[in-house]
């Protein structure tokens, strides 16, 4: 779904992942979502919105998520996402599962020619 | 059920969605405004952002569920909604399709029903029956019966039944009434239990009449005793033997012949007893029951049919004249062994056949409508393209269009070939025969239906697949037609109008043979003439004659019959030729012969008295007739027909010429040669046949009265049955004309004529439907056109020319296959329509003449359409 191919796809779950943290910080709706990651990241990470939408519905379906009817910003009606009681112990193992990944790629990729 | 749960939360969880893109968008916008942009200006930039709205919209959606049962949802509701806006071509769709779906599943019923469907027993997968290996020879004698029995190792039972007519007498009523005669072990084998008292069993039989016991048929007991329970245990009698009814059979035991429904079964060793010959039971060469065996649990045909060949070898040495030659072979029972089942499996398939090619007619017809209607579509489809719908979903609407409109043809089809067949189930076509045929479908029948209507449904949806997956959404949104097919000029529609054409025909040259067949049938030489002749038909057995006292009631009956005013000749017969009960043959053999083992060749076998030639009509063509000086001890004389002649003598002169019957010392003379006839069935070749004299042989309890008269039939049998009953009123008597009494004879031919009729007609209107819309599809295009070269000065004849050419040009190569193929084909027919022959010019002609009328209907409003253009009018408007 990337529109520029220079952007790599993020791997598998990374994106999930990132949407749970984000809105466990505080719910929010889509727009202010790719707003939220792309702040966070200084624009290092940029989201699709190709790839958001369906991760978003992927989520609401496995339940970790729900939405809610709000007002945005502007005053205009929106939805807004925020972590479900799932949700919230989800994200807690899959968070420590990506530290042990991240530690894992870290000490392969600190192996130097000896 | 969880998806059930998802697809009603689903509407609610879709609005959601596309609240949340909108919004999206309009933060985006409004950010991008802040910069500086227009309004305009920032909602493009946020769109081009964010992408294909729809798509991503789309695959959102599709985290959701199963999908396909989302989009399957859709696509449904789409095509409900696109049928709705074209309810004429819905109609015309449905309409075409039940027909095509409903000539199937009526066709398939009745193959079903017939030749599918096992008998209603336990087990029947396992039973056959034993036959010779010369098709239609597939009664045994019951002595062989025994042998077969007893010897065989590969069978777990064995049992022998036979269908007979008798006079049944309850207190003062007696009437006619049609059973079987079973061997003891009927029940046992077959596995069926009593409804009531009990049935018949092998050790019930203690040799001949020894078992004077009756059961009845549930619908018998019914509708003679209303079902009384008494009934069992009490007398009745049989051709006047008293007999003890000791149980009814269970409501749906119809016996072991899918049409022949008896009301009664007596033991196979009271034949005597009611009035058969006892050689019915003991002569070798009297070959009368059907054998109908029971294999062994894991046993397979092949292994049977060797087990019983190994018992024919064995037979022959031991019994070197009677079972000369004797030989097995198992035929799946109910249809008569192959007396039926031949003919009426060559027949149901064939019909099959046509009824395929009707659908596979329907299906091209609407195909093209479905091209056509593509080909009107290609803006609106070519819009969706571009707006990023993509072409397996824009297929998949097309197919579910046409997957529903076939349900909808095959669920109505299916609902019309339901009562059609109930009716057909309800119908008895012989009057005074339990001939049943009952078709009602099952299950199976269902489950064609629904698949024929799939198949048919994907069959015409993919057809213009071809057409959507080339549309170029750029080329088309221009305006530049793209060439539909590869074959350039030719478009896929055209192709499938000529292909439908040619079935089409194929199945009207079909129809036309069969009723030309028929037509001439009615027509054909009978070798006598049925017309004026009035049949009264005893059973002297059944008033309790024996054999040598029919002679003086015979001639008595003449006597009291001839002085009827009004009746020109009268004479007997053993058996009413075409009618229910012929024939009997017996073998013949040069005079001289002293071994008996190879027949020269068998011959119908019938008895008549001298005035039977005056009365039937059947001509004498040299020699003498009877007379009644040839007596019981004169020399024996014969009569035979012209083939029996040709087979015999060769070129000789037959008169005056002797051969021997079956073990005879006393050579029979040719008197006189007849003409030839028609004896078992209409479409038989010539068959050898000889007449005896009644008062020398006797073949048949039979008697069968010929009255010729002018009188009205009416008045003629209120005045026979008096006449006859006077002689003795316990005569059961029959009475109809002969052309009634070969019902049974032309019911093959009228079923067939009918069926293909049937057929015939539906391919014409399927015709007509496929030429008018492919010739107001080629008017309505090219309107502009023609308004156009009107203007311009264009004939209208010229237009009509540009119009109709190609339809009337698809028309005539489509009709010119057809009829080729029909020619071919037709030689299948001539099982069972008589002298079938697509060569009769009336036939092709017929044809032309049809199809050309077909064209003319088809396209007559197509062109006054295109001769009534106004091209002020149409050159206004877009």
């Amino acid at each position: 779904m990337a529109k520029n191919p220079e952007h790599r796809d993020l791997f598998a779950g990374a994106l999930e992942l990132m949407i749970l943290h984000s809105l466990g910080v505080k719910p929010m709706h889509g727009y202010a979502l790719v707003k939220h990651i792309q702040l966070v990241s200084d624009n290092l990470l940029q989201v699709e919105e190709g790839s958001l939408y369906p991760a978003l519905q992927r989520l609401l379906r496995a339940g970790l998520l729900e939405s809610k009817e709000g007002v945005s910003a502007k005053g205009r009606p929106t939805r807004i996402y925020r972590l479900t009681r799932a949700g919230i112990k989800h994200l807690g193992r899959e968070k420590s599962g990506f530290e042990t990944m991240f530690a894992g790629i870290a000490r392969v990729l600190a192996v130097s020619r000896a | 059920m969880e998806w059930v749960r998802r697809l009603v939360a689903g509407r609610r969880r879709y609005q959601d969605l596309s609240v949340s893109i909108q919004e999206h968008l309009d933060d985006k916008a409004d950010e991008l405004m802040e910069q500086g942009m227009s309004r305009d200006e920032a909602m493009q930039a946020a769109r081009r952002a964010f992408g294909n709205v729809g798509l991503i919209e789309e695959s959102s959606r599709e985290e959701w569920i199963l999908p396909t049962v989302d989009g399957l949802r859709a696509d449904v509701k789409y095509a409900a909604r696109q049928l709705w806006k074209h309810p004429g071509f819905a109609l015309t769709a449905i309409v075409t399709l039940s027909l095509g779906i409903g000539a199937n599943v009526v066709v398939f019923s009745v193959l079903n029903a017939l030749l599918v469907r096992p008998l209603n027993v336990s087990d029947p997968e396992r039973l056959y029956n034993v036959e010779h290996m010369e098709h239609g020879w597939y009664s045994q004698s019951y002595p062989d019966y025994l042998d077969y029995r007893d010897r065989n190792r590969t069978f777990d039972g064995m049992v022998a039944y036979d269908s007979m007519s008798a006079a049944l007498t309850t207190g003062q009523t007696t009437t006619k009434n049609f059973g079987y005669l079973a061997s003891g072990n009927y029940f046992d084998v077959l596995g069926v239990q009593p409804l009531l008292g009990r049935f018949f069993h092998a050790n019930d039989e203690h040799g001949t009449n020894s078992a004077p016991y009756i059961v009845l048929s549930y619908d018998f007991w019914r509708a003679r005793f209303n079902g009384d329970q008494n009934i069992v245990g009490s007398r009745i009698q049989l051709n006047k033997q008293p007999v003890t009814v000791i149980g009814i059979a269970p409501k749906d035991f119809h016996g072991t012949e899918i049409f022949y429904w008896p009301d009664f079964w007596t033991p196979i060793t009271n034949g005597p007893l009611i009035g058969y010959s006892h050689h019915y039971l003991d002569n070798r060469s009297t070959h009368n029951p059907f054998v109908l065996g029971k294999l062994k649990a894991g046993v397979t045909p092949q292994q049977a049919t060797d087990d019983l060949s190994s018992i024919c070898r064995r037979l022959a040495e031991q019994y070197p004249n009677a079972d000369y030659g004797l030989d097995a072979r198992l035929v799946k029972p109910g249809l008569m062994g192959d007396m039926w089942g031949d003919s009426t499996r060559d027949f149901l398939l064939a019909v099959m056949t046509l009824a395929l090619l009707v659908l596979l007619a329907a299906c091209a017809n609407l195909g093209s409508i479905f091209a056509a209607r593509a080909a009107d579509r290609r803006r609106e489809l070519a819009i969706r393209l571009a707006i990023g719908s993509s072409r397996w979903v824009i297929l998949r609407g097309v197919l579910a269009e046409a997957v529903l409109v076939s349900l909808m043809g095959g669920v109505s089809g299916t609902l019309l070939a339901s009562a059609l067949l109930a009716g057909l189930s309800h119908w008895q076509p012989l009057a005074q025969f339990p001939f049943h045929v009952v078709v009602l479908p099952d299950v199976k029948v269902f489950v064609l239906g629904f698949l024929l209507s799939v198949a048919s449904g994907l069959l015409f949806g993919l057809l213009p697949a071809g057409q959507i997956r080339r549309s170029d959404a750029a080329q088309v949104m221009k305006g530049v037609i793209t060439p539909e097919l590869p074959l350039g000029r030719f478009a896929l529609r055209d192709v499938l109008l000529s292909v439908q054409i040619a079935l089409c025909t194929l199945l009207v040259t079909a129809s036309l043979v069969a009723l030309r067949g028929m037509e001439r049938s009615l027509h054909a030489p009978l070798g006598f003439q049925a017309q004026g002749v009035m049949l009264a038909g005893t059973d002297l057995t059944m008033a309790g004659y024996k054999e040598e006292q029919f002679l003086p009631v015979q001639k008595r009956m003449l006597e009291e019959t001839a002085r009827i005013p009004g009746v020109s000749a009268v004479g007997i017969i053993d058996r009413t030729i075409l009618g229910e009960g012929c024939c009997g043959s017996e073998g013949v053999y040069p005079a001289g012969s002293t071994d008996f083992r190879k027949e020269l060749f068998d011959a119908h076998n019938f008895s008549i008295s001298p005035e039977y030639l005056a009365a039937s009509g059947m001509r004498l063509l040299s020699g003498r007739n009877f007379s009644w000086q040839d007596k019981a001890d004169s020399p024996p004389v014969v009569l035979v027909n012209v083939t029996f002649a040709r087979m015999m003598f060769g070129n000789r002169s037959s008169v005056g010429q002797h051969f021997l019957l079956y073990g005879g010392k006393l050579p029979q003379e040719v008197v006189g040669v007849v003409e030839d006839g028609k004896y078992l069935s209409l479409t038989e070749d010539p068959q050898p046949a000889m007449f005896f004299p009644l008062t020398q042989e006797i073949n048949s309890n039979d008697t069968v009265l010929v009255v010729r008269s002018g009188l009205p039939s009416t008045e003629l049998a209120s005045t026979l049955d008096r006449t006859l009953s006077d002689i003795d009123r316990n005569l059961p008597l029959t009475l109809h004309s002969w052309a009634d009494a070969m019902d049974l004879a032309f019911f093959p031919a009228r079923a067939a004529t009918a069926a293909l009729g049937i057929m015939g007609l539906l391919a014409a209107m399927l015709a007509t439907t496929g030429t008018f819309g492919v010739a107001t599809y080629s008017v309505s295009k090219r309107m502009k056109e023609f308004g156009i070269r009107v203007a311009l000065g264009a004939a209208r004849v010229e237009l009509i020319r540009a119009a109709l050419g190609r339809p009337l040009l698809l028309l005539l190569s489509g009709s010119i296959a057809g009829l080729a193929l029909g020619v071919l084909a037709s030689r299948l027919l001539a099982h069972i329509v008589y002298e079938a022959t697509p060569q009769d010019p009336v036939v092709l002609g017929g044809t032309m003449v049809t199809m050309a009328l077909l064209g003319l209907l088809a396209t007559w409003i197509p062109a006054r359409q295109s001769m009534s253009i106004d091209p002020a009018r149409l050159l206004r408007e877009d």
